[in-house]
């Protein structure tokens, strides 16, 4: 079996849904390593701290308090040391224009929150399967694209 | 005259593996005793290469026969579906164990076992990736890359794109451009 992990970094100010994504991370085949942080202003730290391992992919909720999904998502994107992380945004919102905008920002994923703990443990390994297939097999992460 | 060494066995076997995987010129990271990620796609006749040049110091990746066929399998398909100009007309089970000298049941399980996917899922991925690149340059039709493809039509194709991605192929198309005249302008 493989012995890699994958380093997910989540970033949410919900504590219920911090600890619904904890759960289901736990829960899934691929190993992960979770970190989790409470808002923007803290992850935009927390990814600047010299020396930490930068995750594979990062969780990015859009309503967080100090520093928005959106205003991290920009300034991750603009930074190249960062250009490896997956980016997954998950919001309530499920509109089209708000999906595509946030992909032609540069996001890769992009999650309409389940209201249940299963589909969300469904939507979660897809993403993290798919995301192992990105990182193993070398695919083009400038396409890679994902709506769930 | 006699000298009496003692020896970190773990430091000097760690230093030995770097000297060698330097000497490879590989990208890699030594992440504990016995466990070394390497940051580079490596082909299985390259894993195969390295494997034989450690084994002078008593090296050896683990599991590499398995690793190396799941690699053989990734390489097939990939092959398959991006070099060649049209995909085989024959069963993919049937040419890729043709190909490999297994059988599939054998391929296909192996492959699950290592990746988290099936084979099914992997092909359809690079199908996908394949569709993505045609669809990034510009050139082709949905209708020509359908069947460039294999799909027996245009709808087929579009289901499956949606279904892989979440975006209809149009959609797909759309957000590229905008982020390439996103790019253009800053």
């Amino acid at each position: 079996m493989q012995s890699e992990q994958i380093y997910v970094l989540l970033a949410d100010d919900d504590v219920d849904d911090r600890l619904f994504f904890k759960e289901a991370f736990e829960e899934i085949k691929i190993k992960t390593n979770v970190q989790i942080v409470k808002d923007g202003v803290e992850l935009m730290d927390y990814l600047k701290k010299p020396g930490i391992k930068l995750p594979h992919i990062l969780f990015l909720d859009l309503n967080m308090p100090r520093k928005s999904g959106m205003e991290c998502l920009k300034e991750i994107k603009e930074i190249d040391q960062f250009k490896d992380i997956a980016i997954v945004i998950y919001s309530t919102s499920a509109s089209e224009q708000d999906i595509e905008q946030t992909f032609v920002k540069g996001a890769n994923v992009y999650i309409k929150k389940p209201n249940d703990f299963a589909t969300l443990k469904k939507i979660l390994t897809e993403v993290i399967t798919i995301n192992w297939q990105y990182h193993t097999s070398g695919l083009d992460r400038s396409t890679f694209l994902l709506s769930l | 005259m006699k000298l009496f060494i003692k020896y970190d066995i773990n430091k000097a076997c760690k230093k030995l593996l770097e000297e060698q995987l330097d000497k490879m010129e590989l990208n890699y990271a030594i992440l504990g005793f016995g466990e070394v990620e390497i940051k580079d796609n490596l082909s299985a006749e390259r894993l195969k290469v390295i494997n034989n040049d450690l084994g002078d110091y008593g090296i050896e990746i683990l599991e590499t026969q398995k690793n190396i066929l799941v690699q053989k399998i990734k390489d097939a398909i990939i092959e398959m579906i991006f070099m060649e100009d049209s995909l085989p007309s024959s069963k993919i089970s049937f040419y890729l164990s043709e190909k490999l000298g297994y059988s599939y049941g054998y391929i296909s399980n192996l492959f699950s076992e290592y990746t988290y996917t099936s084979i099914e899922n992997f092909i359809i991925l690079q199908k996908i990736e394949r569709a993505k690149q045609l669809i990034t340059t510009n050139e082709l039709t949905f209708t020509e890359i359908a069947w460039k493809l294999n799909y027996s039509s245009v709808a087929h194709f579009s289901t499956q794109f949606k279904n892989a991605t979440g975006l209809t192929p149009s959609a797909f198309q759309r957000i590229i451009n905008k982020r390439r005249t996103a790019t253009i302008e800053e």
